[in-house]
């Protein structure tokens, strides 16, 4: 005998039910799909606040954004600068002429003396910038180094440093517009060895006589994590991403605000982005 | 030839003293034994080493630098090891994991063969992290 209406009915019911369920089931089963479904939701990516789990793979241009605004709102948090150089075993020498530094903040008419004048509104007046090194697309670091210890990535922009090979000659320093970088003057580990603090077994120290700074984390992004600045903000004030993407969430950030460069007229191509 | 019999025997007695450590050795009672030092036997025993103990022996280093220019110039960070699993390519999170003793690993070789590689002038090793977390740990102590 063949199916009858009361069967058909049945079964065709039974599959728009199936059909219905099989959605939902698949955005609930993967958790992946699920995440970046509520991520688009809630604010498409171009809000400051939020940052997905982790950091795109294959970006060809890294750039950040650092929001001013929200930084200078907390004169006291040091909290990018203590995650950078804990995890970077970065030594906080007592004489202001051995610091060592990757990110620190400065006056702000200093860090943006072109924009510097008199009757500069209050607020920025008296408030700091964040600085670190600017992974600049022209750096001139790069162009002095006799012995390619520091060079420009060209998969992802980023101005490394190979530590093994700087012979501590300093023509980078006088070469950098930025004070990004900051020379041993004094042997670290004996630092690190006085005044009792940790070492990061992960991260090597420099010796005396070497040139450092800031790498963007490369080791971090190499495993899929934020740089220790970025993830350690409690206020999200920087972002980091590929300007090479259009998609990419600080793209979408920088087409809703204004923001400004560094030494822009120096012709370095500087890629920290401030939001004044 | 003239005065032969002095020449020849100066000449005896001229090989005779060049030759001094050679005939020392072969002849001496109490030889100078330098054997091999005894390296540590590692505690995790069974886990296989990233190379053979022959390649390792006398090209570690030329291993370390090439990893050192992977990591650090290429950006290549990782490698398979000898049962395909993935491992890092660092001394220190890598070596550091199996060998962990360094002075009885890496020191006591290097003094033996009187060599001094500067990788620890930056590179930490494991009983540092010990010993300064015992030097704040003391710090607390006086503190307290």
């Amino acid at each position: 005998m063949g199916v009858d209406r009361r069967k058909f009915v049945k079964f065709a019911g039974l599959s728009a039910l199936g059909l219905a369920v099989n959605p939902p089931i698949k955005v609930l089963a993967s958790e992946e799909t699920y995440e970046s479904a509520a991520g688009t939701s809630a604010c498409s990516g171009s809000c400051l606040t939020c940052r997905p789990a982790h950091p795109p793979e294959n970006a060809t241009r890294w750039a950040m954004v650092v929001d001013l605004k929200t930084c200078r709102e907390h004169p006291e948090c040091n909290a990018c600068i203590e995650a950078c150089h804990v995890s970077h075993n970065v030594p906080d020498f007592p004489n202001p002429k051995d610091e060592i530094k990757w990110i620190w903040k400065e006056h702000f008419g200093h860090a943006f003396h072109e924009t510097d004048h008199n009757y500069l509104s209050e607020h920025l007046k008296h408030s700091n910038a964040l600085l670190l090194c600017n992974h600049c697309d022209n750096p001139a670091c790069v162009k002095v180094c006799p012995t390619n210890a520091t060079w420009k990535r060209k998969e992802d922009g980023i101005v490394m440093m190979d530590w093994h090979r700087c012979i501590g000659c300093r023509y980078c320093i006088a070469a950098c517009p930025y004070g990004s970088r900051s020379f041993n003057y004094r042997e670290p580990k004996e630092f690190f060895a006085e005044n009792g603090r940790k070492l990061q077994a992960d991260f090597p120290t420099r010796t005396k006589g070497v040139v450092e700074k800031c790498t963007l984390c490369e080791e971090r992004l190499a495993r899929g994590l934020w740089p220790s600045c970025v993830e350690a903000c409690p206020y999200n004030c920087m972002t980091l991403g590929d300007l090479d993407n259009p998609d990419d969430p600080i793209r979408q950030i920088m087409h809703d605000k204004f923001t400004i460069r560094r030494k822009p007229g120096l012709g370095t191509q500087p890629q920290v982005y401030y939001i004044i | 030839m003239f005065d032969s019999k002095y020449i020849i025997i100066g000449l005896i007695i001229f090989v005779l003293i060049v030759t001094i450590p050679i005939s020392y050795n072969l002849f001496a009672l109490n030889k100078c034994e330098v054997g091999v030092p005894e390296l540590e036997i590692l505690p995790k025993a069974g886990d296989k080493c990233v190379k053979s103990r022959e390649y390792m022996r006398p090209f570690h280093m030329d291993l370390l630098n090439q990893w050192r220019d992977d990591v650090v110039r290429r950006g290549d960070r990782f490698t398979t090891g000898p049962d395909g699993k993935l491992i890092e390519k660092s001394l220190s999170n890598t070596c550091m994991d199996c060998h962990s003793n360094k002075e009885n690993f890496c020191d006591r070789c290097h003094n033996y063969a009187s060599v001094s590689p500067y990788c620890w002038d930056c590179h930490i090793a494991p009983t540092e992290i010990r010993d300064t977390d015992l030097a704040i740990h003391v710090e607390r102590e006086e503190d307290n």
